[in-house]
């Protein structure tokens, strides 16, 4: 057991002395697969970012009902009752239209301009919010609504968010895809990095074999090797990633500044880069293992 | 130790390396196999280590059947073998004390115990003074000691030799058939290779007589 362990440490120095023996290439191979799995993994946060913005507004559902200018008092207050008494509705707000006048005017900083219109152009407006929250039912109760007299004009106040998440759904999954197909590639460099090494230590493994070695005794370096390699890839990927996100995080709060949002990209959670690592040393190893196996099996006697 | 029963080795292209050979080989006995090249001797001694595998027939190795091994335990059938080669096989990349540290490395001894096991068999062939040098500077003859010192530091109860005095003057030779001779005195069981007149006629031991890949009766 002691013995086994020692030869683990001892096939390990010998991995490491064997990438510092070939800084360049080493190097090299570690950023080519950092690259390949940055692009997906930050891929994946960006559009992780956008649809946490997008939830947001998804988690209030609302609808509001604008009514038309000249329905009076009376029947505004009646359509008020009536909305509560709605099945699909949970909750009803009104905004009467001087109250939405004086709205506009604080949060957007109009003064100026609204003073100078004569009449109040808005109309008065029930923000309903209704008991369930899926797609579907939004927009039934909406078009429901819409037959109501008076009625000016229904709002789905998150349909575009509903639009944005299909389309961020699709994202995820072309980021999925690209991740699929660059992990082949991540697999396909580890396995001719190895294919180089096994042709320079084809000597040392037919001896090897002849003197009794077993098959574990021989992949045993090389898989130190593409496990090795595969996890720096992926901590390159991740440091690639993180400054990335650093940078881009620094230009983005000038402009949400802007636009009084607080909109940040997310950086990667310690599950996430968890996974990101282990992936990266398992498709290495991966690699690794097919490349030995493959020579072992050339060489096996007939 | 060692039974042949009616083996054929036929190469891709037809060529009949050996045919229907049969012969046993008690433990501890040193036996000469002797024959022009291409009488089929490398072959032989290949198919003892499962470096080949014969076409038909059956070949028992201390009990285990050779013919049919599992890649498995193919290594562990190696181990129990010294295997000497014409061509040495030694490499370059490390010292002479590393490349007799190989086998002991593959069997996962003890580091301490190990140096202790090269040391000794370094000194067996006379190669102790050269340990740290790289096997580039040693002579032809030298080389065939250090494979010597290779196959025996696992300490097997077989030993196999092909043409281990092959290209080497007749002083060196001399050393490694005393050096056998010593194996074959603490009960080694030995199978040599050699077309060499000489040797044949300076040790006693049982002869194999090989001729177009059949035995001599």
């Amino acid at each position: 057991m002691k013995n086994l362990l020692i030869s683990h440490v001892h096939v390990l120095l010998i991995t490491l002395r064997r990438f510092l023996t070939t800084p360049l290439s080493s190097l090299l191979n570690i950023l080519v697969i950092g690259i390949a799995l940055s692009l997906p993994a930050g891929m994946y946060l960006l559009l992780k970012s956008v649809q946490g913005l997008a939830a947001q507004e998804v988690g209030t559902q609302q609808i509001s009902i604008f009514l038309s200018m000249d329905t009076s008092q009376d029947e505004v207050a009646h359509i008020g009752k009536q909305l509560k008494q709605h099945v699909g509705i949970k909750q009803v707000k009104f905004v009467p239209r001087d109250q939405a006048l004086e709205q506009l005017k604080q949060t957007t900083g109009l003064t100026d301009v609204i003073g100078g219109i004569a009449q109040n152009p808005l109309p008065d407006a029930y923000i309903v919010y209704p008991k369930k929250s899926d797609a579907h039912a939004l927009e039934t109760l909406r078009d429901d609504l819409q037959k109501w007299p008076n009625f000016e004009h229904v709002q789905l106040d998150s349909a575009w968010a509903y639009k944005l998440e299909a389309m961020l759904k699709f994202g995820l999954l072309a980021a999925l895809f690209l991740a699929v197909l660059l992990s082949f590639a991540l697999v396909a460099v580890t396995f001719n990095t190895i294919r180089l090494h096994i042709l320079t230590q084809r000597e040392e493994i037919e001896v090897s074999k002849l003197i009794g070695a077993t098959n574990a005794f021989i992949r045993r370096p090389f898989l130190y090797f593409g496990f090795l390699q595969g996890l720096l890839g992926g901590a390159a990927a991740w440091l690639i990633i993180t400054t990335s996100l650093y940078l881009l995080n620094t230009s983005l709060s000038e402009l949400t500044h802007l636009y009084a949002s607080s909109f940040t990209l997310q950086f990667p959670s310690v599950g996430e880069n968890t996974i990101l690592l282990l992936l990266s040393a398992y498709l290495g190893w991966l690699g690794a293992w097919l490349s030995v196996a493959q020579h072992l099996w050339k060489i096996e006697p007939r | 130790m060692i039974q042949f029963s009616q083996i054929c080795k036929r190469y891709p292209g037809g060529y009949e390396a050996l045919k229907n050979v049969s012969f046993e080989i008690t433990e501890g006995e040193m036996i000469f196999l002797t024959g022009h090249s291409g009488a089929g001797k490398s072959t032989l001694l290949k198919l003892i280590a499962a470096i080949e595998r014969p076409n038909s027939g059956s070949i028992v190795v201390k009990g285990q059947n050779v013919s049919s091994i599992k890649s498995g335990a193919l290594p562990y059938l190696r181990r129990n073998l010294g295997l000497i080669f014409q061509d040495h096989k030694i490499l370059f990349d490390r010292s002479v004390f590393d490349n007799v540290m190989l086998p002991l490395q593959i069997c996962g001894f003890d580091h301490r115990e190990s140096a202790k096991r090269v040391r000794a068999a370094l000194d067996k062939v006379g190669l102790l003074k050269r340990e740290k040098t790289s096997p580039i500077a040693l002579s032809g003859g030298e080389q065939q000691l250090l494979c010597i010192a290779r196959a025996i530091v696992n300490r097997p109860s077989i030993l196999l030799a092909d043409e281990p005095t092959g290209n080497l003057d007749a002083d060196y030779a001399r050393d490694i058939m005393k050096i056998f001779k010593s194996f074959h005195q603490v009960g080694v069981t030995l199978l040599i290779s050699s077309h060499d007149e000489n040797i044949l006629s300076q040790f006693k031991g049982r002869v194999l007589a090989l001729k177009n890949g059949e035995l001599c009766p």
